[in-house]
Protein backbone atom coordinates (compact mmCIF):
# COMPACT_ATOMS: atom_id res chain seq x y z
CA UNK A 1 0.00 0.00 0.00
CA UNK A 2 1.38 3.47 -0.67
CA UNK A 3 1.45 5.81 1.60
CA UNK A 4 0.41 9.04 0.06
CA UNK A 5 1.06 11.34 3.70
CA UNK A 6 3.54 13.32 1.93
CA UNK A 7 1.21 14.22 -0.88
CA UNK A 8 -1.75 15.12 1.72
CA UNK A 9 1.16 17.53 3.26
CA UNK A 10 2.19 19.45 -0.17
CA UNK A 11 -1.38 20.29 -0.40
CA UNK A 12 -2.10 21.14 3.11
CA UNK A 13 1.38 23.43 2.94
CA UNK A 14 0.46 25.06 -0.40
CA UNK A 15 -3.56 25.70 0.97
CA UNK A 16 -1.96 27.46 3.98
CA UNK A 17 0.65 29.55 1.79
CA UNK A 18 -2.29 30.92 -0.25
CA UNK A 19 -4.75 31.76 2.73
CA UNK A 20 -1.49 33.61 4.03
CA UNK A 21 -1.66 35.61 0.66
CA UNK A 22 -5.37 35.37 1.03
CA UNK A 23 -4.88 37.66 4.69
CA UNK A 24 -2.20 39.63 2.89
CA UNK A 25 -5.13 40.77 0.42
CA UNK A 26 -8.05 41.15 3.27
CA UNK A 27 -5.51 43.34 5.21
CA UNK A 28 -4.89 45.28 2.13
CA UNK A 29 -8.84 45.47 1.38
CA UNK A 30 -9.11 46.58 5.33
CA UNK A 31 -7.30 49.04 5.09
CA UNK A 32 -8.39 50.77 1.73
CA UNK A 33 -11.90 50.35 2.73
CA UNK A 34 -11.02 52.36 6.21
CA UNK A 35 -8.94 54.83 4.34
CA UNK A 36 -12.46 55.43 1.65
CA UNK A 37 -14.30 55.56 4.88
CA UNK A 38 -12.21 58.40 6.22
CA UNK A 39 -12.72 56.76 9.46
CA UNK A 40 -12.80 53.00 11.19
CA UNK A 41 -10.93 50.51 13.52
CA UNK A 42 -7.55 49.32 11.47
CA UNK A 43 -5.54 47.95 14.20
CA UNK A 44 -8.26 45.35 15.75
CA UNK A 45 -9.10 44.78 12.51
CA UNK A 46 -5.89 43.78 11.41
CA UNK A 47 -5.00 41.62 14.56
CA UNK A 48 -8.31 39.94 13.89
CA UNK A 49 -8.35 38.99 10.73
CA UNK A 50 -5.92 35.49 10.72
CA UNK A 51 -8.49 33.92 13.03
CA UNK A 52 -11.49 35.19 10.77
CA UNK A 53 -9.74 33.86 7.87
CA UNK A 54 -9.60 30.45 9.56
CA UNK A 55 -12.94 30.20 10.58
CA UNK A 56 -14.48 31.30 7.50
CA UNK A 57 -12.41 29.32 5.16
CA UNK A 58 -10.95 25.92 6.97
CA UNK A 59 -13.21 25.26 9.57
CA UNK A 60 -16.87 26.86 9.22
CA UNK A 61 -19.82 25.31 7.70
CA UNK A 62 -21.38 28.17 5.96
CA UNK A 63 -22.76 28.52 2.48
CA UNK A 64 -22.34 32.37 1.16
CA UNK A 65 -25.25 31.65 -1.23
CA UNK A 66 -27.21 30.75 1.44
CA UNK A 67 -26.70 33.52 4.31
CA UNK A 68 -29.46 32.75 6.48
CA UNK A 69 -29.50 28.95 6.14
CA UNK A 70 -30.73 27.32 9.65
CA UNK A 71 -28.17 24.78 10.01
CA UNK A 72 -24.76 27.32 9.43
CA UNK A 73 -22.47 27.39 12.26
CA UNK A 74 -22.81 30.96 13.46
CA UNK A 75 -19.68 33.50 13.70
CA UNK A 76 -20.42 36.31 15.80
CA UNK A 77 -17.75 38.87 16.09
CA UNK A 78 -18.24 40.05 19.65
CA UNK A 79 -15.76 43.28 19.07
CA UNK A 80 -17.75 44.21 16.59
CA UNK A 81 -15.35 47.35 15.63
CA UNK A 82 -13.22 45.27 13.91
CA UNK A 83 -15.59 44.80 11.04
CA UNK A 84 -13.88 45.77 7.93
CA UNK A 85 -12.20 42.73 8.33
CA UNK A 86 -15.12 40.60 8.78
CA UNK A 87 -16.70 42.56 5.29
CA UNK A 88 -13.41 41.76 3.52
CA UNK A 89 -14.03 38.48 4.49
CA UNK A 90 -17.65 38.09 3.37
CA UNK A 91 -17.15 39.88 0.20
CA UNK A 92 -14.21 37.72 -0.66
CA UNK A 93 -16.38 34.65 0.21
CA UNK A 94 -19.35 36.00 -2.25
CA UNK A 95 -21.76 37.05 -0.05
CA UNK A 96 -21.65 40.71 -1.99
CA UNK A 97 -20.16 42.29 -3.82
CA UNK A 98 -16.86 43.29 -3.38
CA UNK A 99 -17.15 47.19 -4.80
CA UNK A 100 -19.83 47.42 -1.45
CA UNK A 101 -16.30 47.46 0.47
CA UNK A 102 -15.66 50.91 -0.45
CA UNK A 103 -18.81 52.19 0.83
CA UNK A 104 -18.31 51.41 4.26
CA UNK A 105 -19.67 53.63 6.56
CA UNK A 106 -21.34 55.80 4.22
CA UNK A 107 -25.11 56.92 4.26
CA UNK A 108 -27.21 53.95 2.69
CA UNK A 109 -24.62 51.19 2.32
CA UNK A 110 -25.31 47.98 4.07
CA UNK A 111 -21.73 48.62 5.98
CA UNK A 112 -22.47 49.92 8.60
CA UNK A 113 -19.63 51.09 11.33
CA UNK A 114 -20.67 47.92 13.23
CA UNK A 115 -22.08 45.09 12.35
CA UNK A 116 -25.45 44.91 11.00
CA UNK A 117 -27.32 41.20 10.90
CA UNK A 118 -30.31 43.31 8.93
CA UNK A 119 -28.20 45.03 6.59
CA UNK A 120 -25.74 42.97 5.33
CA UNK A 121 -25.95 39.05 4.26
CA UNK A 122 -23.43 36.57 6.49
CA UNK A 123 -23.45 39.07 9.41
CA UNK A 124 -24.84 36.08 12.18
CA UNK A 125 -25.12 39.47 14.81
CA UNK A 126 -25.27 42.98 15.40
CA UNK A 127 -22.53 44.02 17.68
CA UNK A 128 -20.05 46.37 18.72
CA UNK A 129 -21.80 47.10 22.14
CA UNK A 130 -18.98 45.19 23.72
CA UNK A 131 -19.63 42.39 26.38
CA UNK A 132 -23.11 41.43 24.32
CA UNK A 133 -22.25 39.46 21.37
CA UNK A 134 -20.57 36.54 23.16
CA UNK A 135 -23.34 36.68 25.56
CA UNK A 136 -26.15 36.82 22.47
CA UNK A 137 -23.92 34.29 21.38
CA UNK A 138 -24.19 31.59 23.91
CA UNK A 139 -27.81 32.07 23.85
CA UNK A 140 -27.44 31.06 20.13
CA UNK A 141 -25.74 27.94 21.71
CA UNK A 142 -27.90 27.00 24.30
CA UNK A 143 -31.17 27.42 21.76
CA UNK A 144 -28.93 24.72 19.12
CA UNK A 145 -29.18 22.56 21.71
CA UNK A 146 -32.50 23.10 22.77
CA UNK A 147 -33.55 22.72 18.93
CA UNK A 148 -31.64 19.54 18.34
CA UNK A 149 -29.16 21.11 15.86
CA UNK A 150 -25.52 20.68 15.25
CA UNK A 151 -23.94 23.56 14.19
CA UNK A 152 -21.48 25.36 16.50
CA UNK A 153 -21.22 29.15 17.58
CA UNK A 154 -18.11 30.66 17.40
CA UNK A 155 -17.80 34.13 19.17
CA UNK A 156 -14.90 36.56 18.91
CA UNK A 157 -14.06 38.76 21.94
CA UNK A 158 -11.60 41.08 22.24
CA UNK A 159 -9.11 41.58 25.61
CA UNK A 160 -10.47 45.19 26.13
CA UNK A 161 -13.99 43.78 25.94
CA UNK A 162 -13.04 41.17 28.61
CA UNK A 163 -13.40 44.06 30.89
CA UNK A 164 -17.35 43.66 30.37
CA UNK A 165 -19.24 42.24 33.28
CA UNK A 166 -21.60 40.83 30.91
CA UNK A 167 -18.42 38.26 28.92
CA UNK A 168 -18.68 36.69 32.53
CA UNK A 169 -22.15 36.41 33.25
CA UNK A 170 -22.03 34.66 29.78
CA UNK A 171 -18.96 32.12 30.59
CA UNK A 172 -20.72 31.41 33.28
CA UNK A 173 -24.01 30.46 31.91
CA UNK A 174 -21.96 28.96 29.18
CA UNK A 175 -20.05 26.21 31.47
CA UNK A 176 -23.65 25.77 33.46
CA UNK A 177 -25.24 24.38 30.33
CA UNK A 178 -22.43 22.99 29.41
CA UNK A 179 -21.99 24.39 26.10
CA UNK A 180 -19.53 22.26 23.99
CA UNK A 181 -21.35 23.79 20.47
CA UNK A 182 -19.65 27.28 21.61
CA UNK A 183 -16.34 28.24 20.80
CA UNK A 184 -15.17 31.77 22.35
CA UNK A 185 -12.30 32.93 20.59
CA UNK A 186 -10.39 35.97 22.40
CA UNK A 187 -8.22 38.20 19.73
CA UNK A 188 -5.49 39.15 22.74
CA UNK A 189 -3.42 41.83 21.28
CA UNK A 190 -2.62 43.51 24.57
CA UNK A 191 -4.51 46.96 23.79
CA UNK A 192 -6.96 49.02 23.77
CA UNK A 193 -7.67 52.75 23.43
CA UNK A 194 -6.17 54.51 26.11
CA UNK A 195 -3.17 51.91 26.05
CA UNK A 196 -2.25 48.34 27.35
CA UNK A 197 -4.87 46.52 29.20
CA UNK A 198 -2.73 46.46 32.19
CA UNK A 199 -2.44 50.47 32.04
CA UNK A 200 -6.18 50.34 31.78
CA UNK A 201 -7.73 47.60 33.64
CA UNK A 202 -5.61 44.12 34.29
CA UNK A 203 -7.05 41.28 32.45
CA UNK A 204 -4.72 38.97 34.71
CA UNK A 205 -4.34 35.44 33.17
CA UNK A 206 -7.53 34.78 30.77
CA UNK A 207 -6.84 31.57 30.29
CA UNK A 208 -6.58 30.65 33.71
CA UNK A 209 -9.77 32.53 33.82
CA UNK A 210 -11.94 30.91 31.32
CA UNK A 211 -10.34 27.53 32.95
CA UNK A 212 -11.98 28.80 36.32
CA UNK A 213 -15.12 29.33 34.83
CA UNK A 214 -14.71 25.50 33.42
CA UNK A 215 -13.93 26.11 29.49
CA UNK A 216 -11.62 23.86 28.34
CA UNK A 217 -9.19 26.16 26.93
CA UNK A 218 -6.36 26.41 24.57
CA UNK A 219 -3.76 29.26 23.38
CA UNK A 220 -2.57 29.57 19.87
CA UNK A 221 -0.72 32.05 17.97
CA UNK A 222 -3.35 34.24 16.49
CA UNK A 223 -1.61 34.62 13.11
CA UNK A 224 -0.51 31.49 12.24
CA UNK A 225 -3.41 30.19 10.26
CA UNK A 226 -2.62 26.15 10.49
CA UNK A 227 -2.02 26.66 14.03
CA UNK A 228 -5.37 28.08 15.01
CA UNK A 229 -7.07 25.66 12.22
CA UNK A 230 -6.13 22.89 14.08
CA UNK A 231 -6.80 24.09 17.44
CA UNK A 232 -10.48 25.20 16.32
CA UNK A 233 -11.14 21.96 14.93
CA UNK A 234 -10.20 20.12 18.19
CA UNK A 235 -13.04 18.49 19.65
CA UNK A 236 -14.07 19.17 23.16
CA UNK A 237 -17.11 17.11 24.87
CA UNK A 238 -19.34 18.71 27.46
CA UNK A 239 -18.10 22.13 27.96
CA UNK A 240 -17.39 24.86 25.95
CA UNK A 241 -14.06 25.60 24.79
CA UNK A 242 -12.23 28.95 24.95
CA UNK A 243 -8.81 29.98 22.66
CA UNK A 244 -6.42 32.56 23.42
CA UNK A 245 -5.27 33.51 20.30
CA UNK A 246 -2.11 35.97 20.81
CA UNK A 247 -2.09 38.80 18.53
CA UNK A 248 -0.74 41.82 17.56
CA UNK A 249 -2.59 45.11 17.46
CA UNK A 250 -2.13 46.26 13.66
CA UNK A 251 -0.44 43.19 12.35
CA UNK A 252 0.95 43.15 9.13
CA UNK A 253 2.06 47.25 8.66
CA UNK A 254 5.12 48.01 10.40
CA UNK A 255 3.72 51.51 11.39
CA UNK A 256 0.73 50.42 13.13
CA UNK A 257 2.09 47.06 15.19
CA UNK A 258 1.33 47.61 18.70
CA UNK A 259 0.23 51.26 18.29
CA UNK A 260 -3.00 51.68 20.36
CA UNK A 261 -2.81 54.94 18.47
CA UNK A 262 -3.88 52.85 15.33
CA UNK A 263 -7.11 51.34 17.03
CA UNK A 264 -9.30 54.21 15.17
CA UNK A 265 -7.54 56.04 13.08
CA UNK A 266 -8.11 56.03 9.33
CA UNK A 267 -4.48 55.90 7.05
CA UNK A 268 -3.95 59.12 5.10
CA UNK A 269 -3.08 58.23 1.24
CA UNK A 270 0.39 58.26 2.04
CA UNK A 271 -0.13 56.28 5.23
CA UNK A 272 -1.99 54.03 2.87
CA UNK A 273 0.14 53.46 -0.12
CA UNK A 274 3.34 52.31 2.23
CA UNK A 275 1.09 49.89 3.84
CA UNK A 276 -0.09 47.84 0.67
CA UNK A 277 3.63 48.13 0.15
CA UNK A 278 4.65 46.68 2.82
CA UNK A 279 2.16 43.89 2.08
CA UNK A 280 2.56 43.20 -1.30
CA UNK A 281 -0.76 43.62 -2.58
CA UNK A 282 -1.94 46.70 -4.78
CA UNK B 1 -62.94 38.83 44.91
CA UNK B 2 -59.63 39.86 43.26
CA UNK B 3 -57.46 37.35 41.27
CA UNK B 4 -53.23 37.83 41.18
CA UNK B 5 -52.13 39.45 37.71
CA UNK B 6 -48.82 37.42 38.26
CA UNK B 7 -50.44 34.35 38.70
CA UNK B 8 -52.25 34.93 35.23
CA UNK B 9 -48.73 35.22 33.75
CA UNK B 10 -47.50 32.41 34.96
CA UNK B 11 -50.97 30.00 33.89
CA UNK B 12 -51.08 32.33 30.69
CA UNK B 13 -47.03 31.14 29.46
CA UNK B 14 -48.59 27.14 29.80
CA UNK B 15 -51.57 27.99 28.25
CA UNK B 16 -49.91 29.07 25.03
CA UNK B 17 -47.17 26.63 25.35
CA UNK B 18 -49.93 23.79 24.52
CA UNK B 19 -49.94 25.20 21.34
CA UNK B 20 -46.41 26.87 20.69
CA UNK B 21 -43.55 24.69 21.21
CA UNK B 22 -41.55 27.56 20.26
CA UNK B 23 -42.13 29.40 23.25
CA UNK B 24 -39.68 29.25 26.05
CA UNK B 25 -39.08 31.09 29.14
CA UNK B 26 -36.06 32.67 30.53
CA UNK B 27 -35.61 33.86 34.75
CA UNK B 28 -33.11 35.43 36.88
CA UNK B 29 -33.57 33.84 40.27
CA UNK B 30 -37.50 34.59 40.66
CA UNK B 31 -39.03 32.28 39.70
CA UNK B 32 -41.54 32.32 42.35
CA UNK B 33 -41.88 35.73 42.33
CA UNK B 34 -42.60 36.46 38.98
CA UNK B 35 -44.81 33.14 38.62
CA UNK B 36 -42.78 31.47 35.85
CA UNK B 37 -42.19 28.46 38.31
CA UNK B 38 -45.89 27.51 37.29
CA UNK B 39 -44.10 27.03 33.64
CA UNK B 40 -40.99 25.71 35.02
CA UNK B 41 -42.69 22.85 37.20
CA UNK B 42 -44.42 21.70 33.64
CA UNK B 43 -41.90 22.47 31.46
CA UNK B 44 -38.89 22.43 33.16
CA UNK B 45 -36.65 21.61 29.58
CA UNK B 46 -38.22 25.00 28.19
CA UNK B 47 -37.29 26.69 31.42
CA UNK B 48 -33.59 28.89 31.49
CA UNK B 49 -32.31 29.94 34.74
CA UNK B 50 -30.01 32.80 34.52
CA UNK B 51 -28.70 33.18 38.16
CA UNK B 52 -29.02 36.62 39.20
CA UNK B 53 -27.24 38.12 36.00
CA UNK B 54 -30.19 40.11 34.32
CA UNK B 55 -28.29 41.33 31.71
CA UNK B 56 -26.56 38.37 30.62
CA UNK B 57 -30.40 36.47 30.64
CA UNK B 58 -31.77 39.09 28.20
CA UNK B 59 -28.75 39.30 25.95
CA UNK B 60 -29.06 35.23 25.72
CA UNK B 61 -32.67 35.24 25.36
CA UNK B 62 -32.26 37.03 22.26
CA UNK B 63 -29.86 34.56 20.78
CA UNK B 64 -32.59 31.98 21.50
CA UNK B 65 -35.15 34.55 19.37
CA UNK B 66 -32.53 34.88 16.65
CA UNK B 67 -32.69 30.68 16.97
CA UNK B 68 -36.28 30.68 15.56
CA UNK B 69 -37.41 30.27 20.01
CA UNK B 70 -40.08 32.72 21.16
CA UNK B 71 -38.30 33.32 24.93
CA UNK B 72 -40.70 35.37 27.48
CA UNK B 73 -38.08 36.79 29.80
CA UNK B 74 -38.46 37.52 33.58
CA UNK B 75 -37.38 39.17 36.36
CA UNK B 76 -38.32 42.35 38.39
CA UNK B 77 -39.47 45.75 36.14
CA UNK B 78 -36.60 47.89 37.38
CA UNK B 79 -33.70 45.12 36.85
CA UNK B 80 -35.28 43.91 33.63
CA UNK B 81 -36.46 47.94 31.87
CA UNK B 82 -33.47 49.89 34.27
CA UNK B 83 -30.53 47.31 34.04
CA UNK B 84 -30.65 45.77 31.08
CA UNK B 85 -31.76 48.95 29.56
CA UNK B 86 -29.17 49.18 26.80
CA UNK B 87 -29.57 45.33 26.07
CA UNK B 88 -32.65 45.51 25.38
CA UNK B 89 -31.72 48.81 23.04
CA UNK B 90 -29.24 47.39 21.25
CA UNK B 91 -29.30 43.68 20.85
CA UNK B 92 -33.01 43.65 20.99
CA UNK B 93 -34.80 46.54 19.72
CA UNK B 94 -32.34 47.68 17.31
CA UNK B 95 -33.07 44.56 14.98
CA UNK B 96 -36.50 43.99 16.14
CA UNK B 97 -35.47 40.81 17.98
CA UNK B 98 -38.21 38.69 18.68
CA UNK B 99 -38.03 38.64 22.67
CA UNK B 100 -40.74 39.25 25.36
CA UNK B 101 -40.15 41.10 28.22
CA UNK B 102 -43.00 40.19 31.53
CA UNK B 103 -41.61 42.42 33.97
CA UNK B 104 -42.84 41.90 37.45
CA UNK B 105 -43.37 44.18 40.29
CA UNK B 106 -43.54 47.58 37.98
CA UNK B 107 -44.77 50.57 39.96
CA UNK B 108 -45.23 51.91 43.80
CA UNK B 109 -47.22 48.51 44.70
CA UNK B 110 -44.42 46.73 45.35
CA UNK B 111 -45.00 48.15 48.52
CA UNK B 112 -42.44 46.96 51.44
CA UNK B 113 -39.63 46.44 49.89
CA UNK B 114 -39.40 49.92 48.98
CA UNK B 115 -38.24 52.53 46.57
CA UNK B 116 -35.12 50.75 45.23
CA UNK B 117 -37.31 48.12 44.29
CA UNK B 118 -40.44 50.15 42.44
CA UNK B 119 -40.01 50.89 38.86
CA UNK B 120 -41.56 53.69 38.21
CA UNK B 121 -39.80 55.05 35.14
CA UNK B 122 -40.28 51.44 33.38
CA UNK B 123 -42.56 52.65 30.61
CA UNK B 124 -40.79 55.66 29.72
CA UNK B 125 -37.35 53.50 29.25
CA UNK B 126 -39.40 50.88 27.05
CA UNK B 127 -41.62 53.62 25.40
CA UNK B 128 -38.61 55.44 23.44
CA UNK B 129 -37.57 52.41 21.88
CA UNK B 130 -38.73 51.72 18.17
CA UNK B 131 -39.83 48.22 17.43
CA UNK B 132 -41.08 47.88 21.16
CA UNK B 133 -44.98 47.36 22.08
CA UNK B 134 -46.19 48.09 25.23
CA UNK B 135 -48.93 46.38 27.29
CA UNK B 136 -50.10 47.04 30.61
CA UNK B 137 -53.16 44.79 31.79
CA UNK B 138 -55.37 45.87 34.51
CA UNK B 139 -56.16 42.98 35.61
CA UNK B 140 -56.61 39.02 36.11
CA UNK B 141 -57.99 37.95 32.40
CA UNK B 142 -56.50 41.04 30.78
CA UNK B 143 -52.70 39.59 31.98
CA UNK B 144 -53.54 36.50 30.11
CA UNK B 145 -54.62 38.15 27.22
CA UNK B 146 -51.75 40.34 26.84
CA UNK B 147 -49.51 37.69 27.12
CA UNK B 148 -51.26 35.65 24.63
CA UNK B 149 -50.99 39.17 21.99
CA UNK B 150 -47.12 39.20 23.12
CA UNK B 151 -46.62 35.70 21.75
CA UNK B 152 -48.36 36.65 18.21
CA UNK B 153 -46.36 39.73 17.77
CA UNK B 154 -43.45 39.40 15.77
CA UNK B 155 -40.87 41.90 17.79
CA UNK B 156 -40.19 42.70 21.36
CA UNK B 157 -42.88 43.19 23.68
CA UNK B 158 -42.80 44.70 27.04
CA UNK B 159 -45.61 43.62 29.20
CA UNK B 160 -45.72 45.31 32.91
CA UNK B 161 -47.29 43.18 35.52
CA UNK B 162 -48.06 44.50 38.62
CA UNK B 163 -47.60 42.57 41.98
CA UNK B 164 -51.20 42.71 44.02
CA UNK B 165 -53.86 40.53 43.82
CA UNK B 166 -56.94 43.07 42.13
CA UNK B 167 -60.04 43.13 41.58
CA UNK B 168 -61.37 41.93 38.27
CA UNK B 169 -62.56 44.57 35.87
CA UNK B 170 -62.79 42.58 32.40
CA UNK B 171 -63.60 39.03 32.14
CA UNK B 172 -62.44 36.14 29.61
CA UNK B 173 -65.25 37.56 27.13
CA UNK B 174 -64.26 41.26 27.02
CA UNK B 175 -62.44 42.21 23.80
CA UNK B 176 -59.09 42.89 23.51
CA UNK B 177 -56.94 44.51 20.56
CA UNK B 178 -53.56 45.51 20.94
CA UNK B 179 -53.55 49.31 19.95
CA UNK B 180 -57.19 49.70 20.63
CA UNK B 181 -58.33 51.81 24.56
CA UNK B 182 -61.44 50.66 26.32
CA UNK B 183 -64.16 52.78 26.79
CA UNK B 184 -64.67 51.53 30.31
CA UNK B 185 -67.24 54.03 30.64
CA UNK B 186 -68.59 56.76 28.75
CA UNK B 187 -68.92 60.45 29.86
CA UNK B 188 -69.03 64.02 28.42
CA UNK B 189 -67.57 66.65 30.86
CA UNK B 190 -64.20 64.76 31.95
CA UNK B 191 -62.45 62.03 30.57
CA UNK B 192 -59.64 59.76 33.10
CA UNK B 193 -57.56 58.15 30.69
CA UNK B 194 -55.85 55.12 32.97
CA UNK B 195 -53.97 52.16 32.63
CA UNK B 196 -52.57 49.05 34.76
CA UNK B 197 -53.44 49.39 38.76
CA UNK B 198 -55.10 52.79 38.56
CA UNK B 199 -58.11 51.57 36.67
CA UNK B 200 -59.95 50.81 39.52
CA UNK B 201 -59.27 53.60 41.50
CA UNK B 202 -60.31 55.73 38.19
CA UNK B 203 -63.91 53.89 38.39
CA UNK B 204 -63.87 54.62 41.47
CA UNK B 205 -63.68 58.71 41.04
CA UNK B 206 -66.03 58.65 37.82
CA UNK B 207 -68.65 57.04 40.65
CA UNK B 208 -67.72 60.13 42.73
CA UNK B 209 -67.85 62.42 40.30
CA UNK B 210 -71.28 61.10 38.86
CA UNK B 211 -73.01 61.34 42.43
CA UNK B 212 -71.83 65.00 42.21
CA UNK B 213 -73.50 65.25 38.79
CA UNK B 214 -70.08 65.89 36.70
CA UNK B 215 -70.19 63.00 33.72
CA UNK B 216 -66.94 61.36 33.24
CA UNK B 217 -65.44 59.02 30.86
CA UNK B 218 -62.75 56.40 31.86
CA UNK B 219 -60.46 54.67 29.40
CA UNK B 220 -58.26 52.12 29.67
CA UNK B 221 -55.31 52.39 27.84
CA UNK B 222 -54.16 48.64 28.18
CA UNK B 223 -51.67 49.65 25.17
CA UNK B 224 -49.46 52.00 25.71
CA UNK B 225 -47.49 51.36 22.53
CA UNK B 226 -48.74 51.98 20.32
CA UNK B 227 -50.86 54.62 22.11
CA UNK B 228 -54.61 54.52 20.74
CA UNK B 229 -54.07 58.09 19.58
CA UNK B 230 -57.71 58.22 17.83
CA UNK B 231 -59.69 57.66 21.33
CA UNK B 232 -57.33 60.75 23.23
CA UNK B 233 -58.43 63.11 20.06
CA UNK B 234 -61.66 62.12 20.57
CA UNK B 235 -62.29 62.88 24.10
CA UNK B 236 -60.27 65.83 23.98
CA UNK B 237 -62.51 66.92 21.59
CA UNK B 238 -65.82 65.81 23.68
CA UNK B 239 -64.76 66.60 26.94
CA UNK B 240 -63.88 69.43 29.21
CA UNK B 241 -60.32 67.84 30.27
CA UNK B 242 -58.29 64.67 30.11
CA UNK B 243 -56.35 63.56 32.95
CA UNK B 244 -54.16 61.36 32.78
CA UNK B 245 -53.72 58.51 35.88
CA UNK B 246 -51.26 56.11 36.42
CA UNK B 247 -49.00 54.28 38.39
CA UNK B 248 -45.68 55.72 36.74
CA UNK B 249 -43.24 58.33 36.58
CA UNK B 250 -45.08 61.81 35.37
CA UNK B 251 -42.61 61.96 32.72
CA UNK B 252 -42.14 59.29 29.89
CA UNK B 253 -45.49 57.13 30.76
CA UNK B 254 -48.94 57.16 29.69
CA UNK B 255 -49.39 61.16 30.79
CA UNK B 256 -46.50 61.99 28.44
CA UNK B 257 -47.51 59.79 25.60
CA UNK B 258 -51.15 61.24 25.44
CA UNK B 259 -49.64 65.23 26.31
CA UNK B 260 -47.63 64.47 22.90
CA UNK B 261 -50.79 64.18 21.23
CA UNK B 262 -52.70 66.58 22.27
CA UNK B 263 -49.85 68.86 22.41
CA UNK B 264 -50.64 70.39 19.60
CA UNK B 265 -54.05 71.25 19.88
CA UNK B 266 -54.79 75.10 20.81
CA UNK B 267 -56.44 75.15 24.50
CA UNK B 268 -55.04 71.94 25.41
CA UNK B 269 -57.39 70.74 28.21
CA UNK B 270 -54.96 67.81 30.05
CA UNK B 271 -53.45 67.31 33.73
CA UNK B 272 -51.85 63.83 35.13
CA UNK B 273 -52.14 61.91 38.34
CA UNK B 274 -48.86 60.01 38.31
CA UNK B 275 -46.04 59.75 40.59
CA UNK B 276 -44.44 63.19 40.74
CA UNK B 277 -40.82 63.19 39.57
CA UNK B 278 -40.12 61.15 43.07
CA UNK B 279 -38.93 57.87 44.22
CA UNK B 280 -40.68 55.06 46.30
CA UNK B 281 -40.65 54.26 49.48
CA UNK B 282 -41.72 51.38 51.70
CA UNK B 283 -45.15 50.99 52.60
CA UNK B 284 -48.23 48.82 51.60
CA UNK B 285 -49.46 49.69 47.90
CA UNK B 286 -52.67 51.41 49.45
CA UNK B 287 -50.80 53.36 52.28
CA UNK B 288 -48.48 54.33 49.33
CA UNK B 289 -51.03 55.37 46.90
CA UNK B 290 -52.61 57.35 49.41
CA UNK B 291 -49.40 59.14 50.07
CA UNK B 292 -48.34 59.68 46.09
CA UNK B 293 -51.62 60.93 45.22
CA UNK B 294 -53.09 57.90 43.13
CA UNK B 295 -56.18 58.43 44.77
CA UNK B 296 -59.74 58.77 43.56
CA UNK B 297 -59.83 61.56 45.61
CA UNK B 298 -56.75 63.26 43.53
CA UNK B 299 -58.24 62.28 40.32
CA UNK B 300 -61.71 63.64 40.87
CA UNK B 301 -59.71 66.57 42.31
CA UNK B 302 -57.88 66.85 38.72
CA UNK B 303 -60.92 66.38 37.05
CA UNK B 304 -63.08 69.45 38.27
CA UNK B 305 -60.44 71.65 37.22
CA UNK B 306 -61.53 71.26 33.89
CA UNK B 307 -65.12 72.64 34.81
Amino acid sequence: MMDFAWLRDRFQEEHIMVLQEKAAELRGDILKMIHAAGNGHPGGSLSVIDILVALYYNVANVDPSNPKWEDRDRIVLSKGHACPALYAVLADKGYFPKEDLWTLRKIDSHLQGHPDMKKTPGVDLNTGSLGQGVAVATGMAIAAKHLGKNYHVYAIVGDGECQEGLVWEAAMAAAHYKLDNLTVILDHNGLQIDGTNDEVMSLGDPVEKYKAFGFETFTVNGHDIDALTDVLKTPVHGKPKFICAKTVKGKGVSFMENQAGWHGKAPSADELAKALAELGVN
Amino acid sequence: MGKSIRIAYGEALNEIAETNDKIVVCDADLGHATMTNIFAAKHPDRFFNFGIAENNMIAEATGMAHSGLIPFVSTFALFGAGRAFEIIRNSVCYVNANVKFALTHSGLSVGEDGGSHQAIEDIALMRVLPHMTILVPCDYEQTKKCVKAAAEIDGPVYVRVARPVVDEITTAETPFEVGKAQVLKDGTDVCLMTTGLMVGPALKAAEMLEAEGISCAVINHHTIKPLDTEIVREYHEKCKGIVACEEHSIYGGLGSAIAEVIAGVPGGKFAQVGVMDKFGKSGTPDALFEAYGLTPEHMVEEAKKFL
